[in-house]
């Protein structure tokens, strides 16, 4: 390009990294990196606030008896805590990776659709002051559950539900206009010679997830407006008296409600699947499988959603139907287990800390599918069924598992985003806390829910109190244990620590390691040439 | 609190080493019950537990023994190979098989659990916010089962009891050695009827019946709970079970239901009476503070938004017709529940003059039996 003849067109081009300064930058970037920070640093806020509804629950939590809040405001607590850790920490989060990441990863200059990008960023501060402001009308919030069972939620709730359900709306909004961006990114604008079977899998994962959420997210649209219009206009879709049925309410929210916690895990198999090989120095071991086995998840996902009702009084044959098809999903994501752990056979592995959330993610995530084996079983989930057993299985796969695969994503590509290497020693020491106090919080629940206790309980029988006790602490510890990344993180931000080289890990692969660190603010206007 | 950590601790070590003896004595693991079912539930629960075990300890056993030996720091080159296809089709298909051996004797315990014919005694289990009401179909015999807890135990004003949050006024009675059918139903949200030793869990959904059943073992009390989010009441509608032999629950369920009868003869007496305003107050306040107070609140201020206050507005300081209308018939698409089959004309009339005269409400009116029995017939 230099040498070409100066005319008006070059000397633009000489500027090429020109950006509007302050609030402006960010408030109307089309940049694919600007908006993936955009949603990392929304998702990072949104994380530390539901985390602090947690803190709030287990602190009510550590002993028997009512000592901080009353149970309406308990329920609340586990409401927001749940809406916001799923709709604005992880997935979030997992929209900023592909954000910064699927464009580097596939050669292409942006997303396909940049302004479109800008919205469905924007909306969603917008969905989450609706949500939180629900708290401070007259009757507090949403106290029904992230689950939002009807009549709960219509008959019974409060005047917040309109606002809950709003905000659930302009969520759901913003999803789909980023899985359609991310669809139509993938389609069209991959490097020549990258072809889908070599695509990072970290683009196959998102690219499945993102067909996922285009499929079930309008569901959830319906199942909320129904809510509202049983609520507020006199419909009764899910009112027995009116000819309606509560349990078509569960139908619909778990149709929605299984493929979106595949969506919440299925780009974390892609990063792990990323990270694992790096720093084995070794290849993914059965990159097609790993595909196939995704594609099959992914497809499973809409034939099990009834296994979260099997005390709603199904037919027997329906129970036995959704029971084998949830035993089934256990095939391909252990095939994806055991290929991380072939893949880490005969490899040469240093242990930084991305490694180190990513073979933390397989162990606690496996023990979370583990668990999940045993809940599928219809006649013994009647006794495990809404309690803590399933609070520590969940939290198992989306804790352990998803969040921890975040985390090591974002110590993976700190580098590259921010042109520092991060701060290993506090890098290390975030992990170990993390990986100890997860375990004392999530792995307790485990005993005290065999044991009896149900979960959405702000008060509990004296037999539990020991272990709670145990769990309030661990999760005390994981949560200030955060504070940690938080300064990782803002070291980064703040340029300071090692300059980092464009590839700083010896075995990553990948196009996004060809270009500098940080990447620059426009990168590929030239495709590059994949063989 | 060092003991209970030791204690615990040795549990938790205990529960992998022998999890049917120490695990059960310190409830760390699920209860095997009382019941067939339950045991076999309980057997079920525990091999898919040790099949997760072994399929976690030989997993991680291998990813653990490469991460100690395929390490940089130990000078190995790392290999090459990426693919294998005949391992991969052992480890989709080997899964496949164990997944069948634990899918067959489920599907057995199922097909058992789900199987509610030929019961000897039926019970309707009516949940509604926040107690369990009972009704024996093949006799006259019905009742509420409310939280016997005090307040004051949850506030921490009084020492917890030994079955803090897990006792009732009235417990359910069953007799042993029957198959006792539950009819399960609910009046407003959706609950759930878990009694963990007879491994029952169903929901309660408003407007449907869900039908289980169990057959107890051995005489006994049974505690359970409320196992689906009903509002902030949740944790507070426990179960109690009785089971007796069945000779003593015939001689029971006898003297139940004349004990019944004669408190309807009561009632008709009651209607030609007059009671004092001190009588409707007293008996108004106990039944306010067992019935009403979880929504209204104990001082009657509701909460705003969600549960309308009483004081000085609404039907507890206007018509009198209207708010016996709404105490008897409640109110449509509300949390308003109709308390007419719950409680009795004495009850109605004491609970609702308690509302028009506590908190300053002064109105002065006393509702007697007689005009809840001229509102109900009038409205018929």
């Amino acid at each position: 390009m230099s040498t070409v003849v100066a005319d008006s067109h070059d000397a633009h081009d000489e500027h090429h990294d020109h950006k509007p300064t302050g609030i402006k930058r960010w408030l109307f970037t089309t940049n694919h990196k600007d908006i993936g920070t955009l949603y990392l640093w929304f998702s990072f806020i949104m994380f530390f606030l539901g985390g602090s509804f947690a803190l709030v629950i287990r602190m009510e939590l550590f002993q028997p008896g009512m000592q901080v809040i009353d149970p309406h405001f308990f329920n609340q607590m586990t409401t927001m805590h749940g809406v916001i850790m799923v709709f604005g920490a992880v997935m979030p989060a997992f929209t900023g990776l592909a954000n910064w990441m699927v464009p580097l990863m596939i050669g292409a200059p942006d997303m396909a659709l940049p302004r479109m990008n800008n919205w469905s960023f924007w909306i969603l501060p917008v969905a989450f002051l609706i949500m939180l402001s629900s708290m401070f009308v007259p009757g507090g919030g949403p106290a029904f559950g992230w689950t939002f069972y009807a009549p709960l939620s219509t008959t019974y709730s409060g005047d917040s539900t309109a606002l809950f359900v709003f905000a659930m709306h302009i969520m759901g909004m913003s999803s789909i206009m980023g899985a359609i961006n991310v669809i139509v990114t993938i389609m069209n604008m991959r490097a020549p010679g990258m072809t889908y079977m070599k695509m990072p899998l970290f683009v196959w994962t998102w690219f499945i997830t993102a067909f996922l959420l285009i499929a079930v997210m309008p569901v959830l649209a319906g199942v909320v407006t129904m809510v509202l219009t049983d609520k507020f206009f006199g419909t009764s879709f899910f009112n027995a008296a009116g000819g309606g049925d509560p349990v078509l309410f569960q139908h619909l929210f778990w149709f929605f409600g299984h493929p979106e916690v595949y969506i919440m895990i299925l780009p974390s198999f892609g990063i792990v699947s990323a990270i694992i090989p790096a720093f084995a120095r070794k290849p993914l071991f059965g990159y097609a499988s790993m595909v196939y086995a995704t594609a099959s998840i992914a497809g499973l996902s809409f034939l099990v959603w009834a296994h979260h009702m099997f005390t709603t009084g199904m037919p027997t044959f329906a129970s036995l139907f959704f029971m084998y098809m949830t035993m089934l999903i256990a095939v391909p994501t252990g095939v994806k287990v055991f290929n991380w752990v072939s893949t880490m056979w005969r490899g040469a592995m240093t242990f930084e800390t991305p490694m180190l959330f990513a073979l933390a993610f397989v162990v606690l995530f496996t023990i979370g599918g583990l668990s999940g084996i045993m809940l599928a079983i219809t006649p013994v989930d009647y006794q495990y069924h809404d309690t803590y057993f399933v609070v520590a299985h969940f939290h198992y796969v989306l804790v352990s598992g998803a969040v921890f695969s975040i985390m090591a994503a974002a110590y993976y590509w700190l580098p590259k985003w921010s042109g520092v290497m991060y701060d290993e020693a506090l890098g290390k020491l975030h992990f170990w806390c993390s990986l100890v106090s997860v375990n004392i919080l999530f792995f307790p629940m485990h005993f005290v829910g065999l044991a009896g206790m149900p979960r959405r309980y702000p008060d509990y029988a004296l037999q539990f109190a020991d272990i709670n006790a145990i769990v309030s602490v661990g999760g005390f510890l994981f949560g200030f244990s955060q504070l940690i990344f938080l300064a990782v993180v803002l070291k980064c931000a703040m340029k300071k620590g090692e300059k980092a080289p464009a590839k700083p890990w010896e075995g990553a692969e990948g196009l996004e390691w060809t270009v500098p660190s940080p990447a620059p603010y426009h990168t590929f206007d030239t495709p590059p040439e994949v063989k | 609190m060092k003991a209970r950590l030791t204690r615990w601790f040795t549990a938790m070590v205990g529960l992998f080493l022998t999890p049917a003896t120490l695990a059960n004595e310190l409830r760390l693991n699920m209860t095997s019950g009382a019941t067939d079912m339950s045991q076999t539930v309980y057997d079920l629960h525990m091999l898919v537990f040790y099949i997760c075990v072994v399929i976690g300890v030989l997993v991680f056993g291998i990813m653990f023994w490469s991460i100690l030996r395929h390490r940089k720091s130990r000078g190995v080159t790392p290999a090459t190979f990426h693919d294998n296809v005949k391992v991969e089709i052992a480890w989709t298909v080997i899964p496949f098989l164990i997944l069948i051996g634990m899918a067959v004797p489920a599907t057995l315990t199922l097909l058992e659990l789900d199987n509610t014919d030929d019961s000897e005694l039926s019970i309707v289990v009516t949940g509604s916010q926040w107690r369990w009401h009972y009704n024996y179909l093949d006799y006259d015999v019905e009742f509420q089962s409310i939280l016997a807890t005090q307040n004051e135990q949850t506030y921490g004003r009084l020492p917890k009891g030994e079955n803090y949050l897990l006792e009732v006024d009235r417990a359910l009675v069953i007799p042993t050695d029957r198959k006792v059918r539950f009819l399960i139903t609910s009046d407003d949200v959706i609950h759930s009827w878990w009694v963990p030793e007879f491994a029952i869990k169903k929901d309660a959904n408003p407007g449907y019946i869900n039908e289980t059943w169990t057959r107890v073992n051995e005489p006994g009390i049974y505690r359970g709970v409320c196992a689906e989010l009903c509002g902030q009441g949740h944790a507070f509608m426990p179960i109690v079970v009785i089971a007796k032999k069945p000779a003593e629950f015939d001689a029971w369920i006898q003297e139940e239901e004349s004990r019944i009868a004669e408190r309807r003869a009561e009632e008709e007496r009651l209607l030609d009476m007059e009671m004092s305003m001190d009588e409707l107050m007293e008996l108004g306040q106990n039944i306010y503070l067992s019935q009403c107070a979880a929504c209204h609140q104990p001082n009657g201020r509701g909460i705003p938004g969600v549960f309308p206050g009483l004081v000085g507005e609404g039907v507890s300081v206007g018509d009198r017709n209207a708010h016996i209308d709404i105490v008897v018939n409640g109110s449509a698409g509300t949390a308003m529940q109709s308390f007419r089959a719950s409680l009795s004309m004495s009850e109605l009339a004491a609970v609702i003059t308690y509302e028009r005269n506590a908190w300053g409400n002064n109105t002065g009116d006393r509702v007697q039996p007689a005009d809840i029995h001229n509102f109900i017939q009038g409205n018929q």
